[in-house]
């Protein structure tokens, strides 16, 4: 009976195996490393709002302050989105007809809430405390970025769990004298206090950062 | 055997949820529904205080403030050309004006507190004493802008223009 594969066969199942060894391989890399991309993190991500507020026009173009709209952010865990009745306070005066700005008046008439889309979304067991960071030197820009510069919101870091603790592990060369924290623009200069210096101005290093209770409680 | 690999199985598919989304009410949930005030209820961090004693921390606390909220459009000076009046802002009232200089303090944080003209209400975003700092700061301001130049020391007359 003469043979039922030929000889090239023994190439062919070699690399059908080999290929196949390969597949599997490459598919617990990609499933090991996509999580790990940017893009899954959705970094540099603009999100899609009912209003395409721009940051660059309200704090770069007018040199309105993070405080005005955030106003919870020295005294509270969270930030602050500015209610409708905020984004009035100007715009019942100007821009009163822009097409771009009937979802405000629309919320403001019917007095329901404009529904932002998150930006910036840490995991549920992350205990995040904007006010505490904000007190102790940390800039917005350290984790925002140059928010004055974006037209539209998007997050630029991966606020992963390594980002916080590269910081937490070594906060001094990320403070920032008081009059700096909301400048996204700001840069250290030869006459900004040493990191040291406001290591102790700050108070910060007294205790272990990375306790596992200060970010998971 | 059987049992322990059944275990072992949901065990590791616990590990199928990350647990990055948890049930429990947060912030800004539109689901949460908004809630409705109680009449007697005051606002957060709206209750009145009386006038803080004038201290130099509190000048300073009121400089920081109005630089947030008032600076866009009464301006640094207080001169009513904030960027905002810039943009097409129908121009607040200059305080350097002799009804303002008149007007008492309490005629600022009321302003604050309930808005006035074109000015919105700021009672939601400055704390009662951060109003009496700003009030506070404004009389700074108006005081910056009429000093007689018989009450400056010698060296701030040399640095008049």
């Amino acid at each position: 009976m003469a043979a039922i594969f030929p000889p090239e066969a023994n190439l062919a199942a070699k690399l059908v195996l080999l290929s196949l060894a390969g597949a599997i391989a490459a598919g617990i890399g990609w499933w090991w490393l996509f999580p790990r991309t940017d893009y899954a993190r959705h970094v540099d991500w603009t999100v899609q709002q009912p209003v395409p507020f721009s940051h660059q026009h309200h704090v770069g173009g007018l040199g309105i302050d993070c405080r005005f709209c955030h106003v919870t952010v020295e005294v509270s865990g969270n930030a602050g989105l500015p209610p409708t009745y905020t984004c009035m306070t100007c715009h019942s005066q100007i821009w009163t007809n822009a097409a771009l700005l009937a979802p405000v008046r629309q919320s403001l008439a019917d007095n329901v809430p404009i529904r932002w889309h998150r930006v910036t979304d840490l995991p549920d067991y992350v205990y995040f405390n904007h006010a505490i960071h904000v007190a102790k030197g940390v800039g917005c820009e350290s984790c925002h970025g140059a928010v004055a510069d974006m037209p539209l919101m998007r997050k630029v870091r991966s606020m992963t769990m390594s980002f916080c603790l590269d910081c937490h592990r070594d906060p001094a060369p990320h403070l920032r004298p008081a009059e700096a924290i909301f400048d996204t623009k700001w840069q250290r200069t030869p006459d900004t206090p040493s990191p040291a210096t406001l290591m102790a101005q700050y108070h910060v290093g007294g205790r272990n950062l990375t306790e596992c209770s200060i970010c998971h409680r | 055997m059987k049992r322990a690999a059944l275990l072992l199985t949901l065990a590791l598919l616990s590990g199928c949820d990350d647990m990055l989304v948890q049930p429990y009410a947060k912030l800004y949930d539109p689901e949460a529904g908004r809630v409705q005030p109680v009449a007697e209820a005051v606002p957060w961090q709206d209750a009145p205080v009386a006038p803080p004693p004038l201290t130099l921390a509190l000048l300073q606390r009121g400089q920081q403030r109005f630089r947030i909220d008032c600076t866009p459009c009464h301006g640094e000076l207080g001169n009513g050309d904030g960027m905002i009046v810039q943009r097409g802002f129908s121009p607040p009232p200059s305080y350097h004006s002799a009804r303002l200089r008149e007007a008492p303090t309490q005629h600022f944080y009321d302003v604050i507190t309930h808005g006035y003209g074109a000015m919105y209400s700021f009672a939601g975003r400055v704390a009662p004493r951060d109003r009496w700092a700003i009030a506070a700061y404004i009389r700074a301001l108006q005081h910056s802008q009429d000093v007689p130049v018989a009450a400056l020391t010698p060296e701030q007359k040399q640095a008049l223009p």
